[in-house]
C-alpha cells in the first residue's frame, strides 16, 4: 500500500502540472498514468498556445496558464519550443470579420489586446495569402509549443520536486471509504484523501464511477505535417469557424489540422481519416496557394474528450469529498494544461482559486436529475 | 468477391496467377511503372539488353515471371504507377495515388499485400555524400537504367546481395575498388551447413564468390567500415581489417547494404501485429504458414511479410492466394497448397541459416560515434538519439518524439533499424525491447493538391 496526500490519475498536461505544483509545495503526490505521460490529447494535438477565440468564461483560466507559459522553461528546466509567435485568426467573409471584431471587444474586457489587420494590411504583411482572406486579427502574445515535449518535461520536473510519477500504471479499481480513496493500478494499491481526475476522455468513466455521469464524446483531432518548406510563416494561423489551423516550424515543416480522425469502439486504435485530411488540405491551399505542391509526410490523431457545451469539467465533485475533476478539454487543453494543474494545486492546498470555475462545474450535467 | 493484390513482384505475380486460375480477377496495384520486382527488375520497354545480360543466373526465372506478368495484366484491373498510401481495415478501403497526382479509393473484401523489402543500412560518417547509395539502389540503377553508380565503387555490407552486386558491376565493365564484408569467414562457414536445404542457391552463392575472386576483385572479410570520405562527393572509404589495420581505399562511389527489411507499412496500418524475428533481426508482421494475417481479409506474402528471398516470394504468393480462395469457399487446388507448404518449410530452414551466416552488425550500429547522422531526413545524430534516451525515452516512438529521429520524408524506413540498435545500447537493453516505429499514413509522401 502506497500512502500519499494526493493521487492524480492521468499524465497529460493538467495531471503532470498538478503533480509538479503540488510537489513544489511539499505535498506527497503519486501520479498514475496508463501508458507514457503525454501519450494522448496533450501529446498529439496541434501545439497551439492560444487564447484567441476562446469563450469569455474560459479566458481567466487561459490568462493564468499563459502566465505560466511565460516561465515554462524555468518551471520545467526543459525547452518545450514555446514560441510566442502570435496567433493570427483569419476572416474569409464579412461575417467572419464581424465575428473577429465582436470577440476582440469581449477580449478587451479581460485585458487582452488583439489587433485587427484590415484588407490592405493583411495583403501587404502576408503576400502568400490568397484573396479568400479578407482580414485577420492578431493576438501577439499567443503562439505555439511542441506538444510532444510538454507532459514529459512537466513530469520530469515533478519527479525532481519529489512527485512519484508511475507510468504503465493503468487503474483497475477505484474506491472511496468516506475519507480516503483507494486505487488499484498495475497490481499495486494506492491511498490518499485527495483524488484528481485528469484522465482526458476517460475522465468521464471516473466521474461516472462516483455517481456523476457526463455526456462526454471522444474527439480525435486530424493532424498532418508536410515535408520542410522554405520558412515564410511566423504566426500560427486559425480561421473563423475553426475548420483549419496551420503553423510552420522553424525547420520548415507545415503542421496543420482540421476535421476528425476515427477510432474503434474500445479506442484501442485511433486513425487519421483521409477524407478529413483532404478537406484540411483543400482549405489550406485555398488560404495559402503555394502549399499546392507541398507533400504531406505524416498524419496522426489521438483521443481527447469533448463536452456538448464545449466547456471542460473542472472543479470539485458534487458527490465525493476530496475528488477534483479536470477533464474533457474539447481540443483546447494544451494551452490551459499548465494553468489547470496550478488551479488544482490551489484547490487542494488553499481550498480556493482566483480563477472562476462556475462554467466548468460538473453539476451543470448532474444537478438537474439529482439535487433539483 | 472483390480482391486486391498490392505489388507485382514475384509474390504478387504468383498470387494473381492462382486467383485468375480460380476465376477471380483482382485489382492489381503496382507502385512502379511495371512489375517484376527487384531481383528481376525490368528495364523500360524500349531497352534492348537480353534477359541473360540483365539477370545472369536469374535469367530463366526472370523470363518466366515476366511472361506470367504480361499475360496476367490483360486479364485483371491492372494499375501501375499507383501507390497505396493508406488502408482502413474496418471499412476495407485502400487509398491510392496514381502518377503522383490522382487520388482514388479501392474497396476490397480481401487484399494480398506483397509489398517487398528494402535495404537495411548501417549509417557511417559520410553516408549522405553524393555517390553513396544502397546495394539495392546500385543494382536497380544497373538493371533498370543500364547505368552504374561509379566506375570504381566500393561495396560494403554482408550477404549474397553484396557479392551479386559486385559481380554485376564487374560484368558491366566497372572495376569494384573493394568488396568489404563485415561478417567473418568463421560465421559464414558455421552456418553454411544449414544452407544445404537449398543446394542450388548455396552453390550459386559460392559461385558468385569464386567468380569475383577469379576476376581479381579485392574482397575482405570481418571488416569494420569507419567512414566514407569526400567533400562534395565520395572519394574514398576508410576501413579497418580483421587484423585491426586501417586502410583508405580510393573510389568514386559506395554501395551499402546489410540484408533487407520488410516494407510492411501497409500491414502495420492494417493493424497486423508485429513480432521480432531474432534470426533475421527484423520486426515481421504476423501471419500463419499460408499467409493469413490475424486481421480479417488481409493476407501477406513475399519479403514484405518477412525476408525470405525470391523462391519464398513465389511460393508464398501462390500459397496466400490459395488460402484466400479456400477462406472464401471458392474452389482451390488443395494438392498444390500441400506441395507449397512443404517447399516453404524447407526454404525457411535455408533462410534461417542464410540470415545467421550474414548477420546485421547491430554491434557496429550501436557503437557509432555521437557525431554520425542516423536519420538523414531530419539530420539527427547518434548523440542526439542518446540524449533522448537520457531524457527518459524507454522506447523508439518516445525517442522519436524527443529527438525527431524518423520524422522526416522516409518516416523511419531507413533509420528505424540502426536507431533501434543505438537506443537499445544507450538504455542497456536488447534491441526488441525498444520496439519499432509505429506506422503512420501516408506510407510515402502524398501531395496536398488533389487531382481526379
Amino acid at each position: 500500500m502506497t500512502r500519499a496526500d494526493v493521487l492524480v490519475i492521468g499524465g497529460g498536461g493538467a495531471g503532470c502540472s498538478a503533480a509538479l505544483h503540488l510537489a513544489q509545495r511539499g505535498v506527497r503526490v503519486v501520479l498514475l498514468e496508463r501508458g507514457l505521460v503525454g501519450g494522448q490529447a496533450t501529446g498529439v494535438n496541434y501545439g497551439g498556445v492560444r487564447q484567441q477565440g476562446r469563450h469569455p468564461a474560459g479566458l481567466p483560466l487561459a490568462r493564468k496558464s499563459r502566465e505560466i507559459w511565460s516561465r515554462i522553461t524555468e518551471l520545467t528546466g526543459s525547452d518545450i519550443e514555446f514560441d510566442p509567435c502570435g496567433h493570427l485568426k483569419l476572416a474569409r467573409s464579412a461575417e467572419d470579420e464581424a465575428e473577429l471584431l465582436r470577440w476582440n471587444a469581449l477580449a478587451a474586457e479581460h485585458g487582452l489586446r488583439p489587433r485587427m489587420i484590415g484588407r490592405n494590411a493583411i495583403r501587404e504583411q502576408h503576400p502568400y495569402f490568397s484573396d479568400v482572406v479578407i482580414a485577420g486579427s492578431l493576438m501577439e502574445e499567443d503562439g505555439s509549443a511542441n506538444p510532444r515535449l510538454l507532459a514529459p518535461a512537466l513530469a520530469r520536473a515533478a519527479r525532481a520536486a519529489g512527485a512519484d510519477i508511475r507510468e504503465h500504471h493503468a487503474v483497475t479499481t477505484l474506491d472511496h471509504d468516506g475519507s480516503a480513496f483507494e486505487v488499484m493500478a498495475n497490481g499495486q494499491r494506492f491511498t490518499a484523501p485527495w483524488l484528481l481526475n485528469c484522465a482526458g476522455f476517460w475522465g468521464g468513466a471516473i466521474a461516472a464511477r462516483f455517481g456523476e455521469p457526463v455526456p462526454i464524446e471522444k474527439l480525435h483531432p486530424n493532424m498532418l505535417v508536410t515535408e520542410p518548406l522554405p520558412y515564410f510563416l511566423r504566426e500560427s494561423l486559425g480561421v473563423v469557424g475553426g475548420d483549419l489551423y496551420l503553423r510552420q516550424i522553424p525547420r520548415g515543416n507545415i503542421i496543420f489540422g482540421g476535421g476528425r480522425g476515427e477510432s474503434d469502439a474500445e479506442i484501442r486504435v485511433t486513425r487519421p481519416r483521409p477524407d478529413a485530411a483532404f478537406g484540411a488540405m483543400q482549405r489550406a491551399i485555398a488560404v495559402i496557394p503555394r502549399l499546392r505542391d507541398a507533400m504531406v509526410i505524416r498524419s496522426w490523431t489521438g483521443t481527447d474528450g469533448e463536452m456538448p457545451d464545449h466547456f471542460p469539467v473542472l472543479g470539485a465533485s458534487r458527490t465525493t469529498p476530496g475528488l477534483l475533476h479536470a477533464f474533457g478539454f474539447c481540443g483546447e487543453g494544451f494551452q490551459t494544461g499548465p494553468g489547470v494543474g496550478a488551479v488544482l494545486s490551489e484547490l487542494v492546498m488553499d481550498g480556493a482559486t482566483e480563477v472562476p470555475l462556475d462554467a466548468f462545474d460538473i453539476g451543470r450535467f448532474t444537478a438537474a436529475s439529482g439535487a433539483v | 468477391m472483390k480482391v486486391v493484390v498490392v505489388g507485382a513482384g514475384p509474390a504478387g505475380i504468383r498470387a494473381v496467377e492462382q486467383l485468375v486460375r480460380a476465376g477471380v480477377f483482382p485489382t492489381w496495384i503496382e507502385e512502379g511503372p511495371d512489375g517484376g520486382g527487384r531481383i528481376t527488375q525490368r528495364p523500360p520497354a524500349e531497352f534492348s539488353r537480353s534477359h541473360a545480360a540483365l539477370y545472369g543466373a536469374d535469367a530463366g526465372r526472370a523470363k518466366r515471371l515476366h511472361a506470367a506478368l504480361d499475360s496476367l495484366k490483360a486479364r485483371v484491373d491492372w494499375r501501375p504507377d499507383t501507390l497505396v498510401w493508406n488502408i482502413r481495415p474496418d471499412a476495407r478501403v485502400l487509398h491510392t495515388l496514381t502518377n503522383g497526382a490522382a487520388q482514388d479509393e479501392v474497396s476490397y473484401d480481401a487484399v494480398i499485400l506483397c509489398t517487398g523489402a528494402m535495404d537495411r543500412v548501417l549509417p557511417l560518417p559520410g553516408w549522405t555524400l553524393p555517390g553513396a547509395t544502397t546495394l539495392g539502389g546500385a543494382q536497380t540503377a544497373l538493371k533498370s537504367q543500364g547505368v552504374g553508380i561509379g566506375a570504381n565503387p566500393v561495396l560494403i555490407g554482408t550477404g549474397p546481395l553484396l557479392w551479386l552486386t559486385a559481380l554485376q558491376y564487374a560484368k558491366a565493365g566497372a572495376k569494384p575498388a573493394a568488396v568489404l564484408d563485415t561478417t567473418d569467414l568463421l560465421t559464414k562457414a558455421r552456418f553454411g551447413g544449414g544452407m544445404l536445404w537449398n543446394i542450388p542457391t548455396l552453390l550459386r552463392g559460392m559461385g558468385l564468390y569464386a567468380s569475383l575472386k577469379l576476376r581479381g576483385v579485392k574482397m575482405y572479410e570481418d571488416v569494420t567500415p569507419l567512414a566514407i570520405e569526400g567533400v562534395d562527393k565520395v572519394t574514398a572509404v576508410h576501413w579497418r581489417d580483421a587484423a585491426w589495420k586501417e586502410h583508405v581505399t580510393p573510389c568514386d562511389a559506395v554501395a551499402l547494404g546489410w540484408g533487407l527489411k520488410p516494407e510492411a507499412q501497409l500491414a502495420d496500418l492494417a493493424g497486423v501485429p508485429f513480432d521480432y524475428d531474432d534470426t533475421q533481426q527484423n520486426w515481421v508482421p504476423r501471419k500463419d504458414a499460408a499467409g493469413r494475417s490475424p486481421v480479417a481479409g488481409v493476407y501477406l506474402a513475399g519479403d514484405g511479410a518477412g525476408i525470405g528471398g525470391v523462391d519464398v516470394a513465389e511460393l508464398g504468393g501462390a500459397r496466400a492466394a490459395l488460402a484466400l480462395l479456400a477462406d472464401a469457399k471458392l474452389p482451390s487446388d488443395m494438392a498444390l497448397s500441400k506441395h507449397l507448404d512443404g517447399r516453404l518449410r524447407t526454404e525457411r530452414r535455408f533462410r534461417a541459416a542464410l540470415e545467421r551466416a550474414f548477420p546485421y552488425p547491430a554491434r557496429l550500429a550501436s557503437r557509432m560515434e555521437d557525431s554520425t547522422s542516423v536519420c538523414r531526413c531530419e539530420v539527427i545524430t547518434a548523440g542526439e538519439l542518446r540524449a533522448a534516451a537520457a531524457a527518459e525515452a524507454p522506447e523508439l516512438n518516445r525517442a522519436k518524439a524527443f529527438s525527431r529521429v524518423g520524422m522526416g520524408r522516409c518516416q523511419g524506413r531507413l533509420c528505424g533499424t540502426p536507431a533501434a540498435a543505438v537506443l537499445a545500447r544507450a538504455l542497456a537493453v536488447e534491441v526488441p525491447e525498444v520496439g519499432r516505429l509505429r506506422g503512420q499514413p501516408p506510407v510515402k509522401p502524398v501531395p496536398l493538391q488533389q487531382v481526379g
